[in-house]
């Protein structure tokens, strides 16, 4: 029975109100709490993501689809993708084996370990930008074997993707880390005892287990994969058509004054955020059944 | 399902192969922000000489920030060809930190390796309603003055030196009135920026303040791009001569056999295609005897003073921008 259907006695005004009111404030209060909620989600969510689309379409359809269209934007949009299609991958399979370790298993720093994994997301963008630029640059570490060797990393795309990694590594392994942990080693104990072996039981027994928060993690991943500024502002060398990423471009844009192409690419960066949602939320509609079942079994 | 999913697959992978211009030759010219515009007409117009010249078709990439940041990244690695920045400091910075330009970088290019200059204006808001025609009127009670800040920006620091230069000229160089003066006209600074561009932006677009202190250059872009009828340029009485420089990064080209080619582009910004695309950015050409009269109207005669009434860059700037220098002593925080 969910909290609407409790509440249905009392609006309709029949036997005893008070014994099913979730809360006992008036109607008034109750109307002032909402319409603040729902103020505040217009007018910090909707608002500027309605504000986006507004300016990216001030000059037109023809100077939206010119701005998208042309070949820096098209360079940027290419090298975003690029970035994501390899970063996600890294970030699946190590998350999951940093997952996998900490939940199911125990053994010395482990706590190290889940501590490490939190530590993109305590550390500045910036300063992970710029380990990458004091590792691999011509004055850094590595720098001097690598231009020896005619590798570029810093100031470009394989600087990008690790600046990438580092920031989104966290996404996939918080997101399973909990569920595997609350799961515990019970399923895998069974199959190893039924003669399964190591692969066989993550693949047949673990995986179907964390496939929805895996999914959730990954689509995270994704997002900020693709949206991430600070991090790849200090690697990418900011060289045009060639190590820009989409938000790099925006704030070019905005910065020569082409404010609605900005606001293009902008709305390209939001819609791709959009569409993650609604893949997420087609997912669980399609999969409720699974879902439920997943959570039930535990 | 699969066919679908086969389908993307081979878009992804089609759009990924598709990057254009692998074969050509290309090279990087590293600069700062506000020759966006200049380079982009510049750089089109070299390489379709370039072709003409030897057939060969060339791909010049951009890559524009703040200048000190800009160097920086050069030191660290960022692969240009030549560099373009606001200040000689940021490239004498580069020559110490990797030998990659020679130490008389300067005299490779005629002007001491400027082949534009440029000087800062005042903008005011249409019809100048706060009669801001000096550099004394920018100490009034009644007026807020926009600039970045001199520690990062390097127009913020041509800002104060043209600043000190009107008020030593009015002060008869009595320090002690010379740096109440600029200490007064930094209280009233409501927002010190990082940068050029934002100072603009915190100007034009946010509408705080009565002044920009700003390049010559940015004033006329902002007025081209922002309208007319919304701003005006006042010329102040004096102002400071700015050269920001050009170099070739000899070490990195010759590690990609572009030397000739980097070389070619830095002195064809000396002819009169080069110097025409340079005023018509609103950069004062260093030979105006190639360019069109009309096109150097806007210009108006200031009496300028040079770095070199400072002391030069090496000496002006541990003075009055190093950690402890005049801007240290003299800039309080609003509170």
């Amino acid at each position: 029975m969910t909290v609407e259907n409790m509440l249905v006695p009392s609006a309709a005004g029949t036997a005893a109100p008070n014994r099913y009111e979730a809360t006992s404030e008036t109607r008034g209060v109750r109307i002032v709490l909402i319409a603040i909620a729902v103020l505040f989600l217009a007018l910090f969510l909707l608002l500027p993501l309605a504000a986006v689309f507004m300016e990216a379409f001030r000059g037109g359809i023809q100077a939206y689809f010119a701005a998208i269209t042309e070949p820096d934007a098209l360079a940027a949009i290419r090298l975003t993708l690029t970035v994501a299609a390899i970063a996600v991958p890294c970030n699946l399979i190590f998350g999951v084996a940093a997952a996998w370790a900490i939940a199911k298993f125990e053994f010395k720093g482990k706590s190290l370990l889940t501590t490490l994994i939190d530590l993109p997301f305590s550390v500045s963008p910036v300063i992970s930008g710029l380990v990458y630029v004091l590792l691999f640059g011509a004055q850094g570490y590595f720098g001097p074997w690598l231009s020896a060797h005619g590798i570029q990393i810093a100031f470009a795309v394989p600087g990008i993707v690790l600046a990438t990694i580092f920031v989104t590594f966290p996404f996939v392994a918080r997101e399973l880390i909990p569920l595997m942990q609350e799961q515990g080693t019970g399923d895998e104990e069974a199959a190893l005892s039924l003669g399964a072996n190591g692969w066989q039981t993550f693949l047949f027994v673990t995986l179907p287990n964390i496939k929805w928060a895996l999914l959730y993690g990954v689509l995270l991943c994704n997002a900020r994969a693709m949206g991430e500024f600070g991090a790849v502002a200090v690697i990418s060398g900011k060289i045009r058509g060639l190590t820009n990423t989409m938000p790099l471009h925006v704030e070019i844009l905005y910065n020569e004054y082409a404010f609605s192409a900005a606001f293009a690419v902008a709305s390209l960066l939001a819609l791709l955020a959009l569409v993650t949602l609604a893949i997420k939320t087609f997912l669980e509609w399609r999969f409720a059944d699974g879902i439920a079942a997943a959570g039930r079994s535990h | 399902m699969s066919r679908f999913r086969r389908s993307i697959f081979a878009a992804v992978i089609t759009s990924l192969m598709a990057v254009p211009g692998w074969a050509q030759t290309t090279i990087l010219n590293v600069s700062y922000d506000p020759t966006r515009e200049l380079y982009r007409e510049f750089s089109a117009a070299f390489t379709q000489y370039w072709q003409q010249q030897t057939g060969e078709t060339i791909n010049v990439r951009m890559s524009h920030g703040g200048s000190g940041s800009q160097a920086r990244a050069v030191i660290d690695g960022l692969d240009a060809d030549v560099v373009s920045l606001a200040l000689e400091a940021d490239i004498n910075a580069i020559v110490e930190a990797t030998g990659k330009i020679p130490a008389d970088w300067r005299s490779q290019l005629p002007n001491n390796s400027a082949p534009y200059t440029s000087t800062i204006v005042f903008l005011v808001r249409a019809g100048n309603p706060k009669n801001i025609q000096d550099w004394d009127d920018l100490v009034r009670d009644d007026v807020q003055v926009i600039t970045p800040n001199p520690k990062t920006s390097g127009g913020a620091r041509w800002n104060l030196l043209a600043a000190w230069a009107w008020a030593e000229k009015k002060f008869g160089g009595d320090e002690e009135q010379v740096r109440n003066y600029v200490s007064a006209l930094y209280r009233n600074v409501p927002v010190l920026d990082t940068g050029a561009r934002g100072s603009t932006t915190t100007f034009v677009q946010r509408g705080i303040g009565d002044v920009l202190l700003a390049w010559e250059n940015e004033a006329f872009l902002a007025l081209e791009e922002l309208g007319p009828d919304r701003f005006e340029i006042v010329t102040p009485s004096i102002s400071i001569l700015a050269e920001p420089p050009v170099a070739l990064v000899e070490g990195n080209a010759e590690a990609k056999g572009t030397t000739e080619i980097a070389r070619a582009y830095l002195e064809y910004l000396y002819t009169e295609t080069g110097q025409t695309i340079a005023a018509k950015h609103y950069y004062r050409p260093f030979k105006p005897e190639l360019v069109d009269p009309a096109a150097l109207e806007r210009f108006v005669e200031i009496e300028l003073v040079t770095i070199d009434s400072f002391g030069g860059w090496a000496e002006a700037q541990p003075r009055f921008f190093g950690d402890g220098g005049i801007f240290d002593q003299i800039y309080q925080p609003a509170n």
